[in-house]
């Protein structure tokens, strides 16, 4: 336990070895670990800033989902109302087509009628002529008569 | 231990144990040589190394500074390794310390503490190693140089020896010096002890107090370290005298609470050193 040069010896050595250590080793490991601390710092920003985005972007596509839910919804009633007018419509159309054409077939027949009334009319009027003729065959001038009874027949 | 020759056995034992390996000027002789006995090392006086202990915790700061070294080297902002993440820790630790007590800006402050700390730890840790291994082996190679084995003495600890830790302390208390020179000026420091803590008309009473205050830093530094490494390298060889067989149930417990009083001693250590550095760099006290 005496004291001797080896306390020199050690002054020296420990003086060597801090600076050592100032010069070569604290500084690249203290970088490396502040340059970690920046990276971190800088990812943890940047997740935050994602997480908002991501929060940002499922609000748009939810507004815009309803958005189009209304569309589809204006678009669905749209249809639906034009559908019912077409409807409608080719209803008016066709109630309206068909009065025509019942109008139509009710002059036709009309017309028919009338015809076959004149005809059965003059036949009549012939066969009474030729009833006539032959109950007054002296004394009815035919001429005459036939008038009188085409003007009868008129009157029918 | 009955016999008086088993005691003077054992009291060899332990001054074997306690003698460093001493390369030094015989006195009578003039010549630079090993120390064959306590006698003639202590006879060589100041002029004279203990190659174990410089050997010794030369070996283990070139150690600490090689790892540390190339793992600095190879650091990375990535995904650290699993060395890289222990000096990590480490560093975060010691920069926490600093940053805790140290309220000065100066870049040597933290590298100080680490040096400190790592230094002490590994020195104290060869405590660990059981008593007589490396004394042996070191036998083994002085008995192929031709030496008497009982002549070559291997004190394993540095930290057991005083040189080891004035010589840290002392460098300390020039670290103080020169700091407080520098930061409060060379009459600053000397208004700090002469006019501290009682005023101008105690002027002498004051630089005693101020003085034994700035003596006992390293003093107390230096003595604390050897001081608990000493007891506990002492009990060791105590308990190597005992019986082989029984040995184990006294080292263990031994050994185990030890690693508490190295770590706990270099961390003393290495706050002291910090607050003496924090102390030296205070300006406006006065």
């Amino acid at each position: 336990m005496n004291i001797n040069l080896t306390m020199i010896g050690q002054l020296i050595m420990f003086a060597m070895f801090t600076w050592f250590c100032m010069k070569f080793i604290w500084p690249p490991i203290v970088a490396a670990m502040d340059e970690r601390k920046k990276r971190i710092e800088s990812g943890l920003i940047a997740a935050e800033r994602g997480l908002s985005e991501h929060k940002e972007a499922q609000q748009k596509a939810q507004e815009m989902l309803n958005q189009s839910k209304d569309q589809a919804a204006e678009i669905i009633a749209n249809a639906g109302r034009q559908a019912s007018t077409m409807v409608e419509d080719a209803k008016d159309v066709a109630s309206q087509e068909a009065d025509r054409i019942k109008a139509h077939a009710q002059a036709e027949i009309e017309q028919e009628a009338n015809r076959a009334r004149n005809k059965l009319k003059d036949q009549v009027s012939d066969l009474v002529m030729q009833g006539v003729n032959s109950v007054l065959a002296k004394e009815v001038d035919a001429k005459t008569h036939k008038d009188m009874l085409g003007k009868l027949s008129q009157t029918l | 231990m009955a016999t008086g020759n088993e005691l003077i056995a054992s009291g060899d034992y332990i001054k074997h144990h306690l003698q460093n390996l001493t390369y030094g000027q015989n006195p009578d002789t003039g010549v630079w040589e090993l120390a064959h006995t306590a006698q003639e090392a202590k006879d060589m006086g100041f002029m004279a190394f203990h190659l174990d202990t410089l050997g010794v915790s030369f070996v283990l700061g070139v150690f600490f500074l090689f790892f540390f070294y190339r793992i600095g080297k190879k650091m990375t902002a990535d995904t650290p390794s699993g060395a890289q993440n222990f000096i990590e820790s480490i560093i975060e630790f010691i920069d926490e310390n600093v940053r805790g007590s140290f309220n000065g800006k100066n870049p040597m402050v933290a590298p100080l503490a680490l040096t400190t700390f790592i230094w002490i730890i590994l020195m104290n840790t060869m405590d660990l190693v059981p008593v007589d291994w490396l004394p042996y082996l070191a036998q083994q190679v002085g008995v192929f140089f031709g030496a008497d084995p009982h002549h070559v003495f291997f004190k394993v600890v540095p930290t057991t020896d005083p040189n080891a830790t004035f010589g840290m302390s002392i460098g300390i208390f020039f670290l103080i010096l020169y700091y407080s020179i520098k930061e409060k000026g060379a009459g600053g420091f000397a208004a700090e002890l002469l006019f501290h803590p009682f005023g101008k008309m105690m002027l002498p009473f004051n630089l005693f107090l101020e003085g034994v205050n700035l003596i006992a830093k390293p003093v107390s530094l230096a003595l604390r370290l050897f001081g608990n490494m000493y007891a506990g390298e002492m009990i060791f060889i105590l308990i190597a005298l005992l019986p082989f067989w029984i040995q184990w149930s006294l080292s263990l417990p031994w050994a185990i609470f030890h690693i508490l009083i190295v770590l706990l001693q270099a961390f003393i250590f290495m706050t002291l050193v910090i607050v003496y550095m924090d102390m030296a760099h205070q300006k406006d006290e006065h």
